[in-house]
């Protein structure tokens, strides 16, 4: 504790933790925080957005609807289709809204001055996973009757017996415990660390190139600043990939729900 | 607040841990989206994009029905145009042959009108002839007869017989004139 008062003073710290813990905006409301604010922003973007261009539809498409089907249609074709067929219609309200909320919520990281992504919040992805979670098991239950869920699921036929007795737990926890839980923490982990090597690298330009402005650290600084634009680049890819994976994995989920594996 | 304070604030919750008030916002924010965007505007447009196959489709139908129509139409064209050329045809053909029976029958007709003047003038000719030998005979009786008397000094006074004289010798004449001939 006192080693950490005394480096405080005049050497580099490198961002941690501390990124994440942002007081109330308003002191006394508690709940009301940086990520609660974009996250309620980044709701009203998303329905914004998807009302004007899917609010009054036209046969021959214009302007804004034109940018919403392309997403719509990029939903459809990569990820409710490759994995649930004829049933890709029926579950697109749900991808669509999961694919646009998650990648506003990223994008939030790297907008200026707003500059937090929502997820990075693990409760903002447990949200959607376990919506998603609570889904699968309805569908598994209700399409595959409750014991033949799980019995397709731990016991999936066509494979020697003694394999059952490895599969059988192995495949319960992957589903159960394992699945919805890798499926919240990879959106969580990404832009955990996405935000958190943001940060890293804008602050080690902003100290050598204005806090302690040296000859020798100056190219340090530069070198900072560009890697932060670059990796400002990498990360807006990272968040589309993270919210098609996310949408993906919900398909994926509900896919296989619907209908047993194998 | 200084730094070594936010550090003892940052130890003191895990990342990991899920704050309950972002919970239920992160809940209200979702569940209102997907109320929106997922109840009220992708059936929206899931309808439209319906609709746009349908049009898609009945546009790509109603040209091939033209086309189809437009290739029958060329058909029936095409059709009609070996009907007129072979109308035509047949015509010249015709037209040929009955030129050539005109020629055949006019050649017939000019042959038939030569040979129907030239009987006529053989007609005419003999008439003539047998006037002419008519009228020659008659002469020449006369005119022997004159002679025959100048010869003799003396009329004969018998005209009958003379007569008769001249035309035994005038049809012995002609007798042997018809054996030569």
């Amino acid at each position: 504790m006192k080693a950490l008062t005394v480096l405080a003073a005049d050497e580099f710290k490198a961002p941690g933790l501390e990124l994440f813990e942002l007081p109330p905006i308003i002191s006394g409301v508690t709940w009301f925080t940086k990520p609660v604010l974009l996250a309620l922003l980044s709701s009203l973007v998303v329905v914004l957005f998807c009302w004007s261009a899917f609010g009054n539809p036209k046969l021959v498409p214009r302007g804004i609807q034109n940018v919403g089907e392309y997403g719509y249609m990029f939903v459809r074709d990569q990820v409710a289709r490759p994995f649930l067929g004829k049933d890709a219609d029926r579950w697109m309200g749900l991808l669509l809204s999961l694919f646009f909320m998650v990648w506003v919520w990223n994008l939030m990281g790297v907008i200026p001055f707003l500059q937090f992504p929502v997820a990075s919040h693990i409760a903002f992805p447990i949200v959607l996973a376990g919506t998603v979670y609570l889904i699968k098991i309805y569908l598994g239950m209700k399409h595959q009757g409750p014991i033949g869920y799980f019995k397709n699921m731990m016991f999936p036929p066509g494979l020697p017996k003694g394999i059952y007795v490895l599969l059988a737990p192995i495949e319960l926890l992957s589903n159960m415990i394992v699945a919805p839980f890798t499926h919240a923490v990879r959106l969580f982990a990404n832009m955990f660390a996405g935000h958190i090597i943001l940060a890293f690298f804008s602050a080690v330009g902003f100290w050598f190139l204005f806090e302690k402005l040296t000859p020798l650290g100056a190219p340090v600084g530069i070198v900072s600043v560009v890697m932060a634009i670059a990796m400002t680049g990498l990360e807006l890819f990272i968040q589309f990939l993270q919210a098609f994976l996310f949408a993906l994995l919900a398909a994926m989920y509900i896919g296989n729900s619907l209908h047993a594996e194998h | 607040m200084t730094i070594a304070a936010k550090l003892l604030a940052a130890e003191g919750s895990s990342p990991i841990m899920p704050h309950l008030y972002e919970l239920v916002v992160g809940g209200f924010a979702f569940f209102a989206v997907l109320f929106v965007v997922g109840k009220i505007l992708t059936p929206r447009i899931q309808k439209t994009l319906a609709e746009r196959t349908e049009a898609i489709e009945g546009g790509i139908q109603k040209a091939q029905d033209a086309q189809a129509e437009a290739q029958a139409l060329l058909a029936q064209y095409k059709e009609q145009l070996a009907e007129a050329r072979h109308e035509a045809s047949r015509l010249r053909e015709e037209a040929r042959e009955q030129g050539a029976q005109i020629k055949a029958e006019l050649r017939e007709e000019a042959q038939a009108e030569a040979r129907r003047l030239i009987e006529a003038a053989h007609v005419q000719i003999e008439a003539d002839r047998q006037q002419a030998f008519a009228q020659l005979r008659a002469e020449l009786g006369r005119l022997s007869i004159d002679l025959a008397g100048r010869i003799v000094g003396e009329s004969l006074e018998d005209e009958a017989r003379q007569r008769r004289t001249v035309d035994r010798f005038l049809e012995e004449l002609e007798s042997s004139n018809a054996a030569v001939r």
